[in-house]
């Protein structure tokens, strides 16, 4: 069967339909769990596995509005889920009076105009406009604040908190800017193989962690983490990756091998994010999504698989 | 009327900007009156505190304020008198003044206070040496609580002197109510509520 027997639309509909009726069973097997096991108690890890599946089921029925209003919807809920990453990480990262300007700049120039350009598609300057252009310019701007103390760090991190919240994320989006012979007009369906690919690699790792779960990865960092989980979820979620190549431009191993790679990096990106949580001593980045904790806990993987995987599809696809 | 509609639109807006959450650590919200004291780094620190409150102990808490800032333009008079339903304090005192008397008023009649003891918007880290005016009201009320309050990132999201808002999250966490204790000299009074209030500064 080709992909090209069916339009976009369609084909983003049946994914969408094939995500509501997982979510179903989800909601199912969440229901089940609290009436049978708690039996009158209450049971934490419950509590929480349903308080994730309803916050699944309104973040995907706002991806769906997203995708059903097309292409700049997607672009400005990006924008938007960058912001609110942002907001969250600069909240606990240790700036100074003198860095006000530097953050103005970040939150009112970099964020829009990286989107912006996104937009109207030009990758020459979006691909540099943070790593180069932010990242000479905000300095510039904080050491007008005329303050030395702990400049380099406050420096660097408010550069980080750039990279990964806006630069890397914004990846998402940039792969409506490219242009794949026998793919046009069903970029979104790029959007979706990633997604899909990577926050099921998160809930199955998630799933086998606390079904099989015993040896603790590195509690130092994460305590949740598991090497059952890694395995089981990175494995299972490369299977999904593999089954979704009908609406990608690769072959199914090509898809498969590009699942592996992104969900391998996806875990990492959970990984590095927590190090920085543990080190400020937070468990979450936020209260934003009930359940999962901030923006940043939700996208962490993607931030880090999105930029890879724009990449391979520009280099051996375009 | 108006006044309490235009007073719930404003904590709306700075819960919806800031994504104000209250963490209650060392108390929980009560009535009665009390003095809230807080870090003061911008001009919105007390609409904060105020709009992180349950509605019932906003309907009863009154924010000291500087009157030389709030009492300059009609629109800031207007808010500060009619809708915080501010305490002004002159924070130069003149022959005459009675800043402690004006703070004890709404102190007897059962209403709390919010006051920032620092006396000015500190721009740095940590906070600045109190001023002895939370003391004289602890002589004169040795009963009444005295509650920290820490509000983290307000200050670098409205810091003085800025126009635009930094979109940060900000946290305000309430800790644990201090007593004058019999015969506490008011040295150490002061260095223990700057103690319950730097505890709950974020660790950096």
């Amino acid at each position: 069967m080709s992909t090209l027997e069916y339009s976009s639309s369609h084909t983003l509909l049946l994914v969408f339909a094939g995500i509501t009726g997982c979510l179903f069973v989800a909601s199912l097997v969440g229901l089940i769990l609290r009436m049978c096991l708690t039996g009158g108690r209450t049971n934490s890890v419950i509590i929480n596995l349903n308080a994730r599946i309803n916050a699944w089921w309104v973040m995907v029925l706002i991806l769906a509005l997203a995708f059903w209003a097309g292409n700049t919807a997607v672009i400005v809920l990006f924008a938007f889920i960058s912001l609110q990453a942002l907001r969250e990480y600069i909240s606990v990262t240790y700036t100074r009076r003198g860095d006000y300007r530097a953050l103005l700049w970040c939150f009112f120039f970099f964020l829009p105009l990286q989107y912006w350009l996104i937009g109207i598609g030009w990758y020459g300057l979006f691909s540099i406009l943070i790593p180069v252009y932010a990242f000479l310019l905000l300095p510039i701007s904080s050491t007008l604040g005329a303050d030395t103390t702990r400049f380099l760090e406050r420096a660097a991190k408010v550069q980080w908190g750039l990279m990964i919240c806006v630069y890397c994320l914004s990846h998402v989006p940039a792969l409506l800017v490219l242009d794949i012979a026998g793919f046009t007009g069903r970029n979104l369906q790029l959007i979706v193989f990633l997604l899909l690919t990577v926050q099921s690699s998160d809930v199955f790792q998630y799933v086998w962690g606390k079904l099989l779960g015993s040896r603790k990865l590195a509690p130092e960092i994460s305590p949740s983490k598991t090497l059952e989980g890694l395995i089981g979820g990175v494995l299972t979620s490369t299977a999904v990756g593999a089954a979704l190549w009908w609406i990608t431009p690769f072959t199914w191993w090509q898809a498969a091998l590009i699942a592996l790679t992104i969900n391998v990096l996806g875990f990492f990106g959970g990984f590095v994010l927590s190090a920085i949580k543990r080190d400020r001593g937070i468990k979450d980045w936020g209260q934003m999504i009930e359940g999962h904790g901030g923006m940043l806990d939700r996208v962490d993987s993607v931030s880090f698989s999105a930029p890879i995987f724009f990449h391979i599809v520009r280099y051996w696809w375009t | 009327m108006f006044e309490k509609t235009l007073a719930s639109i404003f904590c709306a807006i700075i819960r919806i900007l800031t994504g104000a959450r209250a963490v209650w650590r060392g108390t929980q919200p009560e009535t009665r009156a009390q003095i809230y004291y807080a870090n003061h780094r911008s001009h919105g620190d007390f609409i904060l505190i105020w709009a992180i409150l349950p509605p019932a102990l906003r309907a009863v808490t009154r924010p000291v304020a500087g009157a030389d800032y709030w009492l300059a333009g009609w629109l800031r008079r207007y808010l500060i008198e009619r809708v915080f339903r501010g305490v002004l304090i002159d924070r130069h005192v003149k022959r005459g003044d009675d800043p402690i008397g004006a703070m004890l008023g709404p102190l007897e009649a059962g209403e709390s206070l919010i006051v920032f003891p620092e006396g000015t918007r500190n721009q740095g880290d940590g906070i600045l040496p109190f001023k002895p005016g939370i003391h004289h009201l602890a002589e004169k009320r040795p009963d009444t609580e005295f509650i920290p309050v820490w509000i983290e990132n307000l200050g670098r999201a409205m810091p003085k002197g800025g126009i635009l808002v930094v979109p940060l999250l900000c946290t305000v966490t309430i800790g644990t109510p201090v007593t004058l204790e019999p015969g506490e000299r008011r040295a150490d009074f002061l260095s223990r509520c700057q103690d319950a209030l730097l505890v709950l500064e974020p660790s950096e």
